[in-house]
């Protein structure tokens, strides 16, 4: 435990430093609170818009959760699909990394158009499409860039595919998979507030934003933003615990 | 076990085309204990990849107790070693070791259990909870001959397996084995680059030579068995590894004499 706090201690000292500093800057050069709100501010006004905040929380969160597990899961069904037949791997890779470098975001007020401003399938779908990608590319890294040897040892087993997959390709993929998972976590929220800001329901985290910002109420908007940034650090940090779950070998 | 008229040709056609292997003869009675040596590129591991058919040769016959190679493996025959232990690293040292039992679909029970008589014939019983990362190289590559011989193969192929450990380790890992070959029985093939290992482990050293991989010589190593520490004292033994090396030599010598007629 102790170990752990030493570990943590620059970062939270950091993180303190910046926040003292934040406060005492807005304080001396006597910046307007709808430039910069100081942290203090933030701070009680998130306790003021809690129950407001919490409706959209829930909200945007359901649909960051619910498009990062469509969008993992795809990505894995195609990426084994992928990694089986070469011809579709050496067909699709390349769009899927091109693909991946573009801003996918930028489709998210098509796809508000497609299923409906209201409908949570719009953002769904955005989140969806931005994890797909990552989950996809590394996946079929994973389940193809297995050493040699070990496959060269199924063989002199006389294994058949489905035991080389079971046994080796998967295991072998899951570190893979995480990573891909981690980023897509950050993607997720990223996704999903920002397809919010373009319509949609009121009682959501990116308009709850984008309206109090429009309306020149910045620490209620900022009160928004530090939420959005912990939804962030929360799905992520649930990824990492599942992770750990997942492959008790690492060290 | 029995190899006729090997040849095997990597590559394209005309002059791209690598002969690695040309007119291998060979034959390996059952229980014998027999070592490939010879400089890089003589095709030793490619002739070891024959036997255990995870390649084919372009002409030729693998047979393995009257069975062409593929059946042999088919009928899971081979157990192999490499240079790198390859253990799973999501698996634990006696989960490795079941790996071969439960791909032949064994019985959980039976899999436990053999398992560990075979962690204690390489002395490994107590770190079958562990995984592979918390072993040193040594021991891994003991998990690895373990799990190779899990399923009692006729016929154990290793390749390089010790290439990769320190002198001390290395000697007692061929102890280990020589101990572990008088306790199973099974017939093994040894490709390695020492010239001492090869006398000290086999019953026979088959020498090959470069461009194109052919065997040269075949020496006979009658020292008498079990060997121990002191095989590595003992006279016979320098004269086995002499004439081993005199063999080499001799191969070097003619190559380099056919490649100055040539150019």
């Amino acid at each position: 435990m102790n170990q752990r706090l030493e570990r943590w201690l620059p970062a939270l000292a950091v993180f303190i430093i910046v926040l003292v500093a934040w406060e005492g800057l807005v304080g001396a050069f006597h910046i307007q609170r709808f430039l910069l709100p100081a942290p203090s501010l933030i701070w009680t006004t998130f306790w003021r818009v809690l129950p407001d905040l919490a409706l959209a929380t829930g909200y945007t969160a359901g649909n960051a959760i619910g498009g990062l597990v469509l969008g993992a899961a795809l990505g894995v069904l195609v990426a084994l699909a992928t990694a089986r037949w070469t011809v579709i791997n050496e067909g699709l890779m390349p769009f899927a990394v091109a693909v991946n470098a573009m801003p996918i975001i930028a489709l998210a007020p098509i796809l508000n158009q497609w299923f409906g401003l209201q409908n949570p399938f719009s953002k769904i779908s955005v989140v969806a499409l931005l994890v797909f990608f990552p989950v996809m590319i590394n996946m079929v890294r994973g389940l193809t860039q297995v050493s040699p040897a070990a496959l060269e040892l199924f063989r002199s087993y006389a294994a058949n595919e489905f035991i080389v997959l079971g046994q080796l390709r998967l295991p072998n993929s899951l570190p893979f998979l995480f990573s891909a998972l981690k980023v897509g976590a950050s993607l997720s929220v990223i996704a999903a507030v920002v397809s919010e800001y373009f319509g949609g329901t009121q009682r959501a985290l990116g308009q709850f934003i984008s309206q109090r910002a429009g309306l020149f109420n910045f620490p209620e908007a900022w009160a928004g933003i530090v939420v959005a940034c912990l939804l962030g650090l929360g799905l992520y940090g649930i990824v990492v615990a599942v992770e750990r779950a997942a492959m008790p070998w690492r060290r | 076990m029995q190899l006729t008229d090997i040849n095997k040709t990597f590559g394209g056609r005309g002059a791209d085309a690598v002969h690695a292997l040309k007119d291998i003869n060979l034959s390996i009675k059952s229980n014998e204990f027999i070592s490939l040596i010879g400089p890089s590129g003589c095709g030793k591991s490619t002739l070891l990849r024959l036997v255990g058919d995870l390649i084919t040769p372009s002409a030729g016959d693998v047979r393995v107790n009257g069975k062409p190679a593929h059946e042999a493996r088919l009928k899971r025959e081979y157990g192999m070693v490499f240079q790198q232990a390859t253990l799973m690293e999501w698996r634990t040292i006696r989960q490795n070791v079941e790996l071969p039992l439960e791909v032949m679909a064994w019985s959980a029970d039976k899999r436990q259990a053999r398992a560990r008589q075979m962690l204690d014939l390489v002395h490994l019983a107590e770190f079958e909870r562990h995984y592979p990362w918390q072993l040193s190289g040594g021991m891994q590559q003991r998990v690895a001959i373990a799990r190779a011989l899990a399923f009692e193969p006729a016929l154990l192929l290793m390749d390089e397996p010790f290439g990769a450990l320190d002198e001390m380790t290395r000697e007692r890992m061929q102890l280990e084995v020589l101990r572990i070959w008088s306790q199973t029985h099974t017939t093994v093939i040894f490709v390695t680059h020492s010239i001492p290992e090869a006398v000290f482990l086999s019953t026979r050293v088959v020498v090959m030579s470069a461009r194109p991989g052919r065997i040269s010589a075949i020496v006979d190593v009658d020292l008498p068995q079990p060997r121990n520490f002191e095989t590595r004292e003992d006279p016979r033994f320098f004269e086995k590894i002499t004439e081993v090396r005199e063999a080499l030599r001799r191969d070097e010598a003619r190559g380099a004499a056919l490649r100055a007629a040539t150019s």
